[in-house]
């Protein structure tokens, strides 16, 4: 279906999914928000939504903006998509059950154990790192620490968990277009994705981790077995790229300002503020979309029914109407509470305590053996339709005195 | 019994009372009496809002809670609904047993630990004398032109205080359930399809709440707002006296009035804590209680982690009766 753009919208010729805005969105995003909170795209035939107040609306209004026509550029009630639809392509009714099985699942009671179980791990690499002096902050730590330690919480086996990334790659990527990002990320489709569904199944996985409870709820009659399935599957795709991108970006943002790390030495306990922050400015998620099920007015701007609208997170979280006139600044004593890298409302992330738990205890881990952290080269931007990271960022830590 | 905890079987919940007269007291529905307050000299109450209670004193013996039926926009008396609760400790038996037209009662100001968000949508469910709260949560709701709707469960329709009222007055607003006609509630029917900017204020006995509990785990985080009354289950609000929170690794020392959070008051004096909802919702600002018994409020801990009180939301949460001072790692 081709939408026209409603009159009087403001039309932008900016393709956000080109190279050169993808390697740096700020300049574009920053257009974007000036050029209005709501405005045409028509190289994507989408709406794209940048001012924080909009993109909040949208995100609460789960009736308007639904979930079901996917996260990506295309109805995916038209024709098929490239998998069945996760909890996140789904509206109530359907999302209401497995979002109910899931939140009792994952909670902030069931994670809390978890600060015990995955301290370990975090020293353990931060003490191997700090001796190296020089490493890679992407491979060496984001990319390694959450794969140590979260597909375990789930109960998957050890095999088969190399597909976890470049099968994280493939869904993330598949919220933009069918461009050569795209391509590549699916260039092993069919191998990732056996794989991670064969460690979605009942049998596959352990006794005691998330996968079992969320299965236990197939038996309690609340969801069926292949929600249940859905469910694991949506675990295993969105709880390690996120987070390995929050360990990367956060690190990024804390070694280009010594003040904060400094101040996060000297009080380990500024580590949920220090990430928190990072997830507002430098917001892992970066943009996806919902499809409009009725005609509506937002940021004064009519939009039809059956259109596309793109959300802009990293746009809204640094929106200075929201945020004020150093929205684009890491600031350590910013309240950062009330930004939207985990979305809000209906479908906010359920996983966010496990990435902030993660997170948190790397910085804490690093904080306790490292005096300085500096870049020791420039950060390379990883290729991504929709994640913001690096696929490279090499440092220097000087260890503590 | 009211809308709230029954559990304050002490003296001195409130720091200041005062006395009013009960103007009126009438049986309306199957063992629920209506008391209408006034003060003695005629003065208009102080102003409340919608979710508010207040505590009544009850003879040398107990202190209850009871939430206000009547309306926030005529302060002229107070009203409160009670249910004779058959083998309940004491509370609602003595007032259905000793209080007469113009008798004297000591009661508290208002207070408010059910207060209503302004949203655009409103979902009420009411299980039995529940309704108390949610009366005036209603009035304001269409004062205000908002989108509401009453699921009202009860025993039989003559046991429902106020049920005849409210279909009279809101028409299909109001869905009344009354067992003995219907069967009960079909709360998993009511809430299986969640709205967008629609909140859910349930007040009920604790089976009622546990079940709409776990039937908006599918909702949006935060929607959902409950008062528990049971007697065994420790309601928002049975406490409200001022106490001292020690901030452990601060070293700092801050007193927590009785209208402010621990979350305020520690933010209050400079001290940073991470929260979101700061509704007891989300967990967020979970704090580790290295000493003193906190009550919780929240409706994130297991009732296990609720016992155990070594950790503690404390947005919502507070000391418990008797504890004036906690400690915490902070």
């Amino acid at each position: 279906m081709t939408i026209a753009p409603a009159e009087g919208v403001v039309t932008l010729p900016d393709d956000p999914f080109s190279p050169a805005n993808i390697a740096d969105p700020c300049p574009m995003l920053t257009r974007l928000r000036e050029a209005g909170p709501v405005t045409w795209l028509e190289k994507c035939g989408a709406y794209a939504v940048a001012g924080f107040e909009e993109v909040y609306e949208v995100l609460t209004d789960f009736e308007t903006y639904c979930s079901s026509g996917g996260l990506g550029p295309r109805d995916i009630r038209e024709d098929a998509g490239w998998r069945p639809p996760s909890i996140l392509e789904s509206d109530p009714p359907i999302h209401t059950v497995m979002r109910r099985a899931l939140t009792g699942v994952i909670n902030p009671a069931t994670v809390r154990p978890l600060r015990e179980r995955f301290t370990g791990p975090a020293e353990e690499i931060a003490d191997e790192l700090v001796a190296r002096r020089e490493f890679d902050v992407v491979k060496d730590l984001a990319e390694k620490y959450p794969l140590r330690v979260f597909p375990d919480a789930v109960g998957i086996p050890q095999e088969g968990r190399e597909n976890l990334l470049p099968y994280g790659n493939m869904v993330f990527n598949a919220f933009g277009p069918q461009n050569e990002i795209f391509d590549l990320a699916f260039a092993h489709a069919d191998e990732h994705s056996a794989a991670i569904l064969r460690n979605c199944a009942r049998e596959n996985l352990d006794d005691t981790g998330f996968g079992a409870r969320i299965w236990d709820r197939v038996q309690d009659g609340l969801i069926t077995a292949e929600q249940a399935a859905l469910l694991v599957r949506a675990l295993l795709s969105a709880g390690v790229d996120t987070t390995v991108f929050g360990i990367g970006n956060t690190l990024a943002c804390l070694a280009r300002s010594p003040r904060a790390w400094a101040a996060l030495r000297e009080d380990p306990s500024l580590a949920k503020f220090a990430v928190d922050e990072a997830l507002r400015l430098e917001s892992p998620f970066q943009k996806f979309h919902r499809t409009t099920t009725a005609p509506g007015v937002l940021g004064g701007v009519h939009i039809p029914a059956g259109a596309k609208v793109l959300l802009f997170i990293g746009a809204a979280n640094r929106d200075p109407r929201k945020w004020g006139a150093n929205a684009d600044t890491y600031d350590l004593d910013r309240q950062a509470s009330g930004h939207v890298a985990f979305g809000m409302g209906l479908h906010q992330c359920v996983g966010q305590p496990i990435a902030r738990l993660e997170i948190e205890l790397v910085l804490k881990a690093l904080a306790a053996r490292v005096d300085t952290i500096e870049l020791t080269g420039e950060p390379v931007p990883l290729t991504h339709n929709v994640l913001r990271g690096f696929a490279s960022l090499p440092v220097r830590v000087t260890p503590r005195s | 019994m009211g809308g709230l905890s029954a559990r304050a079987d002490r003296r001195g919940v409130g720091a200041s009372t005062r006395e009013v007269i009960a103007e009126r007291v009438d049986r309306i529905a199957d063992g629920v009496v209506s008391l209408v307050l006034v003060t003695p000299d005629g003065s208009p109450f102080q102003p409340w809002e919608p979710g508010a209670h207040i505590d009544v004193h009850l003879g040398d013996q107990y202190v209850r809670q009871y939430s206000l039926c009547s309306s926030p926009d005529d302060l002229s008396h107070l009203r409160v609904a009670v249910l004779d609760v058959p083998g309940s400790r004491g509370g609602s038996r003595w007032i259905h047993g000793n209080v007469r037209p113009g008798d004297t009662l000591e009661i508290s100001e208002p207070r408010n630990n059910f207060p209503v968000r302004d949203s655009r949508k409103y979902l009420f469910l009411a299980g039995g004398i529940g309704i108390t709260p949610i009366i005036p949560m209603i009035e304001r709701a269409a004062e205000a032109g908002k989108d509401w709707r009453l699921v009202y469960g009860g025993r039989s329709r003559g046991s429902m205080a106020f049920a005849e009222q409210l279909v009279g007055t809101y028409g299909d607003r109001v869905d009344v359930v009354a067992e003995d006609e219907r069967g009960r509630m079909d709360l998993a029917g009511v809430l299986a399809l969640p709205r967008a900017h629609m909140l859910v204020y349930a007040c009920g006995p604790g089976g009622m709440l546990r079940a709409v509990e776990d039937l908006c785990m599918g909702w949006p985080p935060g929607s959902l707002h409950t008062e528990r009354f049971a007697a065994t289950a420790l309601g928002p609000g049975s406490v409200a006296e001022p106490f001292e929170v020690e901030l452990a690794r601060s070293g700092k020392t801050v007193s927590v009035p009785t209208d402010r959070t621990i979350l305020e008051a520690v933010e209050d004096v400079g001290v940073r804590v991470l929260s979101s909802c700061r509704q007891g919702l989300c967990g967020t600002c979970e704090t580790t209680v290295v000493s003193g018994e906190p009550e919780h409020r929240d409706a994130v801990l297991t009732q296990d982690d609720q016992d155990g009180g070594a950790t503690m939301m404390i947005c919502v949460s507070r000391a418990a009766a008797g504890c004036g001072r906690l400690v915490l790692d902070l």
